[in-house]
């Protein structure tokens, strides 16, 4: 059985849609090179016009993806930090998502911006390291942050031939991750699905800490059997596939890696307790409010939700009901 | 686009304005909620550039766009529809004033972020061309965008991969209130400069001459030139925004505006005329917004619970926030 890297499945589906549609490019910052190594082989393979490696200038080359989608391209632009996010914010959301409506439906734009090496990466330090899906899962732009090689392989597939704007979240914890894949196929936007089941507690767990919620829920096994729900897509979120998982365990666990006020995990917990009769009050590990990453490793590791948080969390939420 | 149609050029002013005029009378009726940027005193840029384009080339525009919207041949009717949020609107009620799009007739939207319609315009041009599309494409913007980041990025990624874009600033000396002399550093024309970019100043109360140096422009970016800047110098007989009709802003002295006035784009082609062809003109402009403004307040408000229509191309529907 082959074995997949979640960056080279990545690397395959741009691959794919290059070779399958010929209005999809991509364009970026040193992506002939592939210096993230996502788009390794691809400029021998499709050339330098459908392979654009880009000045610095990110608010251009993102609304310029933008233009291009209005006249029929399908582009994915590859953001080298997320942190650049931030600086493109603008050109994605009044742009690029506002279009279709304040045109009256006149238009699409196709855009998949994918940002591999998202969250901390280990010494990146403050303005390398956010995670920052949670800003436009609130804005309404499709939200997509898969954690393992199949998924990252069948989501940015979708997000390539989805219609509206689509961000793509490739968590650094996540892209050194390898699995045995037998066959790859596009994986719907909007479907979460649930990793292990259990019966006591359903942990929610966004992009790279779908791993670390399986190993903890190993961990427990024989104390808790713990649900681990991947939603996948942060916006549209599988609410039905969340409620379905919730009231069977009757208890809410939410892991996320990025910020504690406004982030997802409390829209989570919000939306399963509008439906749900939980046993025990719901719990969230996230990285603090306003959270920046410091520099130095054991400070870095402190901010972001860990294991032993995740493992307190779900003890005392079975403790509670 | 062929030579010079002197009487073509002067409907098409003379339409701006009057569709402006009985626009701002709307708005103090109340039928236009919300109000609009008026571009009376600047219709010569807009008429002169999209006369020297194709019809399949391509235009963005910005907050004060109403002209460029007409000039490039959307319907009269279907705008004003679209400022009194009808459902017959160009973009069904949801654009309004400040987003006015007729993908139809080249019109990749009005945008009401300033500097930014400049990046979105040379990559629709640069995806078009790739296709194998012979167009080319014209941005507006006002003096105070060149101070946009941006609008800088723009020009740096036209003019590093030959996208034929015509880049014309419409220097009506004023951004908001702000005069020109006290916020570019440098002059326009050294901007495009800085980029390898031919920049060219023009007259843009004279739509003829507007339209000359547009069509010289263009021929060259058709022959692969790459991108040129137009400085448009232009003045703003109005406010900058209706608002200003209700508040009293101290910003323009009165014999400067009554100075420009004088030299009314309207005027200046409108001489060019055998007076019985003006009149002619004249007569058929009212004649079309008279109707234009019977369609527009014929046309039905959206239906509420339409509201979030057309959000998402790919049919995704949005939970709602109630309850």
């Amino acid at each position: 059985m082959p074995r997949l890297s979640y960056r080279r499945a990545l690397t395959r589906a741009l691959a794919d849609e290059m070779t399958r549609d010929e209005s999809v490019f991509l364009l970026g910052e040193d992506i002939r090179v592939a210096a993230a190594g996502v788009t390794t082989g691809l400029l021998k393979k499709f050339g330098p016009e459908r392979v654009l490696d880009t000045p610095l200038s990110e608010q251009a080359f993102t609304s310029f993806a933008t233009g291009a989608a209005l006249a029929g391209a399908r582009p994915v632009i590859e953001f080298q930090i997320p942190s650049l996010l931030f600086l493109v914010f603008e050109q994605i959301v009044n742009h690029a998502h506002k279009f279709p409506l304040m045109t009256g439906g006149q238009c699409a734009v196709p855009v998949t911006y994918l940002v591999p090496g998202s969250g901390s990466r280990t010494g990146w330090a403050g303005q390398h390291s956010d995670h920052p899906y949670g800003l436009f899962a609130h804005v309404g732009v499709t939200t997509v942050v898969p954690a393992t090689p199949a998924d990252a392989y069948g989501l940015l597939v979708s997000a390539i031939r989805c219609d509206d704007p689509v961000v793509v979240f490739a968590p650094a914890g996540a892209l050194d991750v390898r699995a045995d894949v037998t066959d790859l196929a596009p994986v719907p936007l909007g479907r979460g699905v649930v990793r292990r089941p259990g019966a006591d507690v359903t942990v929610v767990a966004v992009g790279h800490l779908v791993h670390d919620a399986l190993a903890v829920a190993e961990e427990l096994a024989g104390q808790v059997s713990v649900e681990v729900f991947d939603p996948r897509t942060l916006y549209p979120f599988d609410w039905d596939g969340l409620l379905d998982s919730v009231s069977r365990t009757g208890r809410l666990v939410v892991v996320d890696d990025s910020n504690r006020s406004c982030g997802i995990a409390g829209e989570i917990i919000a939306t399963v307790v509008e439906h749900v009769p939980l046993a025990a009050p719901p719990r969230r590990v996230t990285r603090p409010d306003g959270a920046v990453l410091p520099f130095a490793p054991a400070l870095d590791r402190a901010v972001q939700p860990g294991r032993d948080q995740l493992t307190a969390a779900i003890q005392l939420t079975v403790k509670d009901g | 686009m062929t030579g010079p149609d002197p009487a073509g050029l002067y409907r098409t002013v003379r339409l701006i304005r009057r569709f402006e005029e009985r626009a701002i009378e709307l708005v103090d009726a109340g039928e236009i909620v919300g109000g609009i940027h008026p571009y009376l005193g600047q219709e010569g840029v807009a008429a002169g550039v999209c006369a020297a384009l194709g019809p399949g080339d391509l235009v963005t525009g910005t907050h004060r766009g109403h002209g460029h919207v007409l000039a490039k041949g959307a319907d009269p009717a279907r705008m004003l529809a679209e400022l009194c949020g009808r459902v017959t609107g160009l973009n069904r009620g949801r654009g309004g004033s400040m987003h006015a799009a007729d993908l139809g007739v080249g019109v990749l939207g009005a945008n009401a972020i300033v500097g930014a319609a400049g990046a979105i315009l040379t990559g629709a041009v640069w995806a078009r061309r790739r296709r194998g599309d012979d167009v080319v494409g014209a941005t507006f913007f006002g003096d105070g965008a060149v101070n946009e980041g941006m609008l800088l990025e723009a020009f740096n990624l036209a003019a590093l991969w030959r996208v034929p874009v015509l880049f014309v600033c419409e220097n009506n000396g004023y951004a908001t209130t702000m005069p020109v002399e006290g916020a570019v550093a440098g002059t326009i024309a050294g901007r495009a400069a800085a980029f390898g970019m031919p920049a060219t100043a023009v007259d843009g109360q004279d739509p003829e001459q507007v339209r000359a140096v547009t069509a010289a422009a263009v021929a060259r970016m058709r022959a692969g030139g790459g991108p040129e800047l137009v400085e448009a110098r232009t003045y703003r007989f109005d406010a900058h925004h209706t608002f200003e009709h209700r508040v009293r802003l101290d910003y323009r002295p009165p014999e400067e505006v009554a100075a420009a006035r004088r030299r009314d784009p309207v005027l200046i082609q409108g001489d060019r005329l055998p007076a019985e062809v003006r009149a002619a003109v004249d007569a058929e402009v009212e004649a079309t917004l008279a109707a234009a403004v019977d369609f527009a307040l014929a046309g039905p408000a959206p239906d509420p619970a339409t509201a979030l229509d057309h959000l998402y191309a790919s049919g995704l529907t949005a939970r709602t926030g109630g309850g």
